[in-house]
């Protein structure tokens, strides 16, 4: 299977959204809606559920299930509404020491008229800032596309999972073939240049794990999911807050620091 | 519904890179300006700085901001021996970095280096258009996240030009991770109680405006220059209709309420210099002398 085909698989009709995966590693979640500045956007989930009886915040990319339910949640391009719900909930989740738990699902954030004039580049820009100094621990899981800053902007984690057919890119792979050959139809190459498959994300250092996906379907991979996130939340609370927030910095700081610096 | 444009292949004017090669002072070579279409010798528009005399702001390479921002034999350069790398094997890369580097005179998209302006001391970065439309790679992420470390440890306020096509498609996710690298840096520079001037210059997009470009504490904008997330092209493209004119310009920005100031160039020195002096750490600069 090439890197075309997983991008394909990653955005498969069918494919299990952020609400499947709030549904079958969570229990008894409750949604919190809305930024408390402007809207609520349906392309963000939010709210607190409970990990192994312990509660936890979760944000998640929800694409939609059906076409009114798409239609809703704009395809799961968030607003900046959306960026600015996320960060509202991580806040809280700050605040109350619970641990933040995000599913990233998106083809890139939401980039129509309005998202523009209410700031989409300034809202992604917040939560890269604020989320690097988060005062609790941090994973966020790749479920299926990760487009880009839409994506970055759940995803300045403590560790990175990836679903096996999840990708991560810096462009579409569409917006790369325009750019590179004027033909969005040679997607296929694009995806080979761009190296945003599960596997090179981990020989890149930009996630530490990957789910296997099996053909038979998903109910075997939840319990493997959340037995590692209880885990990875266990050990990070063992440590020092000041080590967290350290290790979280270098994490990032290591991309792209060659020996020359 | 307009059909007409609507299966054309869309292309990135932003990408292109190295349209135009810095003037040469000797020929006297002319420019027209898109706004009131009056051609003027490059010499004369130098000495206004690049602006027409109708208002148009011309672009400008990184050394000749330097140039007008910074007190005369300031300037002193830092972090250019980190270079980008052809990190995922990206086809083409290593020749449009070449090309780069002959059309814009430089070895990467800023230039950094401590300064000072009307006496106050500051980090100083600016973008350059002319290297790959100022895209962040990873040294242009190192380079920026260099110089506020650097500022933080110095207890400095950094002084930062944005101009930038967004995140460097040919390093792949490693540039996008330059993002939360820069943006942390901000973050601990910001902690530190220090000041962060944000100036962005025609266009600022993509990747670095969801990153440093707004985080400023002060965020200033040259007339005119586009400023947004997405392209206009992407954003037509999911709209279906042309935009309207001054969309995500700087005067757009300002009336919504994400920038502070739109600062003409003329002026740009004299504010600069005063906002710096009033975050200055240095006892003796805070009542501007």
């Amino acid at each position: 299977m090439d890197a075309y085909d997983k991008v394909k698989l990653s955005r498969l009709k069918g494919r299990p959204t952020a609400s499947a995966y709030i549904q079958n590693l969570f229990e008894d979640f409750v949604e919190l809606h809305g930024d408390r500045r402007y809207a609520d956007d349906a392309a963000i989930v939010g709210g607190i559920a409970l990990l192994d009886g312990k509660p936890v915040t979760v944000i998640g990319v929800e694409k939609g299930v059906d076409t009114m339910d798409k239609i809703r949640r704009n395809f799961g391009s968030p607003a900046p509404e959306g960026y600015r719900k996320a960060l509202r909930l991580m806040k809280q989740a700050e605040k109350f020491h619970r641990p933040v738990f995000c599913i990233v699902d998106t083809s890139g954030a939401g980039c129509d008229m309005g998202a523009e004039e209410r700031g989409q580049g300034q809202a992604i820009a917040e939560n890269l800032m604020e989320m690097m100094t988060l005062k609790t621990p941090v994973i966020s899981l790749f479920a299926g596309e990760g487009g880009s800053g839409g994506a970055l902007a759940l995803a300045v984690a403590d560790q990175v999972w990836m679903m096996e057919n999840a990708y991560y890119s810096v462009i579409s792979p569409e917006g790369c073939a325009s750019i590179l050959w004027k033909d969005s139809k040679r997607v296929k190459e694009a995806c080979d240049c761009l190296k945003l498959t599960a596997a090179d994300m981990l020989e890149l250092g930009t996630a530490e794990r990957v789910f296997l996906e099996p053909e038979e379907g998903f109910d075997s991979v939840w319990p493997e999911i959340k037995t590692a996130a209880i885990e990875a939340f266990a050990q990070a609370e063992q440590l020092p807050m000041e080590v967290l927030l350290e290790r979280r910095y270098q994490r990032f700081r290591s991309y792209g620091r060659w020996n020359n610096a | 519904m307009q059909l007409n444009g609507l299966f054309k292949k869309p292309h990135n004017e932003l990408e292109k890179g190295g349209r135009t090669v810095p003037e040469d002072n000797h020929q006297e070579v002319t420019r027209t300006c898109p706004k009131c279409g009056w051609s003027l010798p490059i010499s004369e528009l130098w000495e206004n700085r690049n602006v027409c005399k109708c208002g148009y702001h011309f672009r400008m390479n990184a050394r000749q901001r330097i140039a007008f921002i910074a007190d005369e034999d300031t300037f002193q350069e830092m972090f250019r021996e980190v270079e980008g790398r052809d990190v995922i094997d990206f086809p083409g890369y290593d020749k449009k970095r070449k090309s780069a580097a002959l059309s814009s005179g430089e070895n990467e998209a800023v230039v950094c280096g401590t300064a000072q302006v009307d006496g106050v001391p500051c980090m100083l970065f600016v973008m350059d258009a002319y290297y790959m439309m100022g895209s962040m790679g990873t040294a242009v992420g190192e380079r920026i996240t260099l110089a506020f470390e650097y500022a933080t440890e110095h207890r400095l306020p950094v002084v930062g030009f944005s101009v930038s096509g967004g995140a460097r498609m040919q390093e792949g996710i490693l540039s996008l991770m330059q993002m939360a690298k820069t943006s942390g840096a901000v973050k601990r520079h910001s902690d530190a109680g220090l000041f962060f001037l944000s100036v962005l210059t025609d266009p600022t997009t993509g990747g670095v405006t969801a990153s440093f470009a707004m985080e400023g504490d002060i965020i200033l904008a040259e007339p005119g220059a586009l400023i947004g997330f997405a392209g206009q092209r992407v954003i037509e493209q999911t709209i279906r209709k042309k935009l309207p004119e001054g969309f995500q310009r700087a005067e757009f920005q300002l009336e919504h309420g994400f920038v502070d100031l739109i600062v003409a160039r003329e002026q740009q020195k004299e504010t600069i210099s005063r906002l710096l002096a009033w975050h200055s750490e240095g006892e003796k600069h805070n009542g501007r002398l």
